[in-house]
C-alpha cells in the first residue's frame, strides 16, 4: 500500500498547498471582476482603449485563477476582440445569443481567454463566471466546447486549422442557400497558418465567392516553439491570401483607426457584394499590454503567476489596493 | 512467476520517451527527429538540442510531417515525428494508413497527451480513441508503456525495430516503478503480480491502478494477476488466453474508450479462443473535458476502485454462471460493492 498512500499523500499536501495559496492570495489579492457590459455601437477609436484594457485586465484574472492556460495570444488578439464585437461590426443579441446573428469562430481554440473574457463583458453570462475557467465542469474549457452552450462559442475548436473550414461552411450556408444576410468572421493564428487545411479552406472561400467571410490573421509571429518564420516560414503572408483570392488588409492589431477600417472595408465587399471575400492580416504583439509578456513567444501557454498577475493588472490600469499586513 | 516491481517516485512517460530518442540519436547516425511545434511538450527538444542537426522543424502540420516522414524511411532514414496523440494519430490517419502502413514505411510515431490525464486543456487535447484506429492498421506495431522507464525502454525498441511503429505516451506525473532490469519486449505482455481468482489486465498508467485494486482484493482474500499489456499490436494471445483459463474472469482497463481499444483486443481474443466475462474500466462512450488530472481520473472512473468493482462483478458473473444472458449495464460503485472497505494504510 505504500504506493497509494503515497499518492494520496502526495495529492492531499499538493492539495492543500493550493488551498493554502488561495486563501492567501485572496486575502492580500482580491480577484474582482468588474460587472460592467459595453454596448455594442459605432465608436471613435480612441474608445476601444478602455473596452480593450478591461478585456486583458478579465483574461490575467481568469488565467491567474485557472493556473493554467494560454496569456501571448489572448491579450495579442486584445484590441481586435474590442474593437470587433463592441465597435458594431459583429450584430448580436447579448441577452439572447441564439437568435439571428453573425458568426464568430476561434480557430485558433487556445486563445479562449480573449473570446470568453469579451463575450462576458457583452453581457452574454455574469462575469464571475470567469473565475471557472478550464475548471471541472465549467462551461469555459480549457479550449472552447460547443456541448457546454456558453452564448456566443459556436463551435469546438483546439485542433488547429478546422475553425476556419466550420466558419467557410457556416458563410456557404447563408450566401448560398439561406440568404439571411448575416456574416462570418474567423481568426486564425499565425502558426495555425502552417496547417494545410487553412488553405484549403481559403482556396473554398474564393472559389464560392464568400463575400460575407471575413479572415482575421493574428499575425504575431510567434508560436509554441519560436518565431514562426524559424518553425516553419509562412511569409509572404499577403501575397498568399491575395493570390489565394482575398482582397487583404494588413494592419496594426493594436491600431483601432486601422482596425476600424479595415472591417468597415469588409462591410463594404459584402454589401456591394463584391464576390471576394476580405482577409485582415493584423500585424500583433504576443502578450501586448503587460511589459515582461511583450513580443515573447514563452508567454504562448503558460499562465501569470500571481506576483506577476499583480504586476500585469497595476500596468492594465487596475487600481489594487496595498496588500493588507499578514 | 510474476516481475517484482517497486513504487520509485513519480514521473511523466513523456519523458521516458524523450531521453529514449537521445540514446537512439546515439546509437544510430540515421535516427532523425521531426518537430511539430510542441516538441518541449512531447520532450523531443532533448533531441534537439543534442541532435541540431538531424532535427527539422515542420511547423503545426501533422499530416505534412507524417508524409515527409515517410519519404525520409523510403530513403534510409528512421524517422520518428512526435506530436499530441490527437493530432499524430488522427487528424493524420490516412497518411498513416496509405504512406506510412501500406508502403511499410520505418516510420516512429510519438503520440503523447494520451488519455483524460492531461488535465485542464480539456477534450479536444485529450486523445481517447487512437489506440482503437492504430491496432487495426496492417502492419502497425503499437506500444503503450506503463511507467516512465519502460517508455524510455519501448522508444529504444521501436527504433531498433523495422516497421511502421506507434509508442503513447501521457502528460502527467505517473508512479514510476518498474526497474532498469524489469524485461520489456516488444509483443509480450508482463505478469506483474500472480493469482488465479481474476485477471486485471492494463496498460498505460492504468497498470498502476491494477496493483492497486490487488493489494484490496488481496485483503479480501481475492488473489488477482495482474498483467500489463504494454504492446496492443502484435498483441500476445498466449498471455492472455492463459488467464481467461486460469484466472475464469477478466477486467481490462485503460485511459481510452471502452470501445475497441485495449479491451477490445482482450475481448476478440478470449472470444475466440475461451470464453469468459470480461468487464471493461475505461471512459464510457463520452468526450473528456477540463480539470485537474487527478480530480479527471476519478470523475471518469479510472482508478483502482473501478477496477476493483468490475473484479467482484465479473467473478459473480463467472460464479453463477451467467455468460451468456446477463449483461450488466452498469458496473457499481467501488462502496455498492465494498461499503466498509476504507483505503489501506
Ligand atoms: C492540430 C493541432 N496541432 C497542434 C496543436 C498544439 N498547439 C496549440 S497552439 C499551437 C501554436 C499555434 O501558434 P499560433 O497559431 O501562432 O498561436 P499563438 O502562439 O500566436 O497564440 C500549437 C502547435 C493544436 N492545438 N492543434
Ligand atoms: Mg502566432
Amino acid at each position: 500500500m505504500q504506493g497509494e498512500s503515497f499518492r494520496t499523500a502526495n495529492c492531499l499536501f499538493l492539495r492543500a498547498c493550493t488551498v493554502f495559496v488561495k486563501v492567501l492570495m485572496s486575502a492580500i489579492f482580491p480577484v474582482v471582476f468588474e460587472p460592467v457590459a459595453y454596448e455594442n455601437r459605432h465608436r471613435q477609436p480612441q474608445e476601444f482603449a478602455e473596452i480593450a484594457r478591461m478585456i486583458r485586465r478579465d483574461i490575467i484574472k481568469s488565467l491567474v485563477l485557472a493556473g493554467s492556460g494560454h496569456s501571448g495570444g489572448p491579450l495579442g488578439s486584445a484590441d481586435i476582440f474590442a474593437v470587433l464585437y463592441f465597435g458594431g461590426y459583429m450584430r448580436y443579441t447579448p441577452q439572447n445569443w441564439w437568435t439571428p446573428r453573425d458568426r464568430f469562430v476561434l480557430s485558433a481554440g487556445h486563445m479562449c481567454p480573449v473570446l470568453y473574457a469579451t463575450l462576458a463583458n457583452t453581457g452574454a453570462f455574469p462575469k464571475e463566471e470567469l473565475r471557472t475557467l478550464r475548471k471541472y465542469n465549467s462551461r469555459l474549457q480549457g479550449h472552447p466546447g460547443r456541448d457546454m452552450g456558453l452564448p456566443g462559442v459556436e463551435t469546438s475548436t483546439g485542433s488547429l486549422g478546422q475553425g476556419i473550414s466550420i466558419a467557410v461552411g457556416m458563410a456557404m450556408a447563408d450566401k448560398l442557400l439561406d440568404s439571411n444576410g448575416y456574416r462570418v468572421f474567423t481568426l486564425t493564428g499565425d502558426g495555425e497558418l502552417q496547417e494545410g487545411s487553412v488553405w484549403e479552406a481559403a482556396m473554398a472561400a474564393s472559389n464560392f465567392r464568400l463575400d460575407n467571410f471575413c479572415w482575421i490573421i493574428d499575425n504575431n509571429d510567434c508560436q509554441i516553439d519560436g518565431r514562426v518564420h524559424d518553425v516553419m516560414n509562412i511569409y509572404p503572408l499577403e501575397d498568399k491570401c491575395r493570390a489565394f483570392g482575398f482582397d487583404v488588409v494588413t494592419v496594426n492589431g493594436h491600431d483601432y483607426a486601422e482596425l476600424c477600417a479595415a472591417f468597415d472595408r469588409f462591410i463594404a465587399n459584402s454589401e456591394k457584394q463584391c464576390g471576394k471575400p476580405t482577409a485582415i492580416i493584423a500585424k500583433t504583439l504576443m502578450g501586448k499590454g503587460v511589459s515582461f509578456m511583450e513580443d515573447r513567444y514563452e508567454w504562448h501557454g503558460k499562465p501569470p503567476t500571481w506576483e506577476q498577475a499583480r504586476i500585469a493588472l497595476a500596468e492594465l490600469g487596475e487600481e489594487i489596493s496595498e496588500p493588507a499586513a499578514v | 512467476m510474476s516481475i517484482p516491481f517497486e513504487l520509485r517516485g513519480s514521473k511523466p512517460t513523456r519523458q521516458g520517451f524523450g531521453e529514449g530518442l537521445v540514446v537512439l540519436g546515439e546509437r544510430y547516425d540515421n535516427v532523425v527527429v521531426l518537430g511539430g511545434d510542441i516538441t518541449g511538450s512531447v520532450m523531443t527538444s532533448l533531441f534537439k538540442e543534442r541532435f541540431p542537426d538531424r532535427f527539422f522543424s515542420i511547423g503545426v502540420a501533422e499530416q505534412n510531417a507524417t508524409t515527409i516522414a515517410a519519404g525520409l524511411a523510403l530513403s534510409g532514414k528512421i524517422p520518428f515525428f512526435a506530436s499530441y496523440g490527437a493530432f499524430c494519430a488522427l487528424r493524420n490517419a490516412d497518411q498513416l494508413r496509405i504512406s506510412v502502413c501500406y508502403n511499410e514505411a520505418n516510420v516512429k510515431i510519438g503520440g503523447g497527451h494520451a488519455g483524460i490525464s492531461v488535465g485542464p486543456d480539456g477534450a479536444t487535447h485529450q486523445v481517447l480513441e487512437e489506440i482503437a484506429y492504430l491496432r487495426t492498421l496492417p502492419n502497425m506495431t503499437l506500444v503503450v508503456p506503463c511507467d516512465y522507464l519502460e517508455a524510455k525502454k519501448a522508444t529504444i525498441a521501436i527504433g531498433e525495430m523495422i516497421g511502421p511503429a506507434y509508442i503513447r505516451f501521457g502528460r502527467a506525473a505517473v508512479p514510476f516503478f518498474t526497474r532498469d532490469e524489469t524485461p520489456f519486449e516488444i509483443g509480450k505482455a508482463q505478469v506483474f503480480r500472480d493469482g488465479n481468482d481474476v485477471a486485471l489486465v492494463a496498460c498505460g498508467a492504468m497498470v498502476w491502478e491494477a496493483l492497486q485494486a490487488a493489494e484490496r482484493l488481496a485483503v479480501r482474500g481475492i488473489q488477482a494477476r495482474v498483467i500489463n499489456v504494454s504492446t496492443i499490436k502484435p498483441f500476445d494471445v498466449q498471455t492472455i488466453v492463459d488467464a481467461a483459463r486460469e484466472c475464469g474472469a477478466i477486467v481490462t482497463a485503460e485511459e481510452h474508450q471502452v470501445h475497441a481499444g485495449l479491451g477490445g483486443a482482450v475481448a476478440e481474443v478470449v472470444a475466440k479462443n475461451f470464453p469468459v466475462p470480461i468487464e471493461f474500466v475505461g471512459v464510457k462512450d463520452s468526450f473528456g473535458g477540463s480539470g485537474e488530472p487527478e480530480e479527471l481520473m476519478e470523475k471518469f472512473g479510472l482508478t483502482w476502485k473501478e477496477i476493483y468493482a468490475a473484479a467482484i462483478v465479473t467473478m459473480q458473473r463467472r460464479d453463477k454462471g451467467f455468460i451468456g444472458y446477463r449483461t450488466v449495464k452498469q458496473v457499481p460503485h467501488y462502496e455498492d460493492v465494498h461499503p466498509d472497505s476504507q483505503p489501506v494504510a
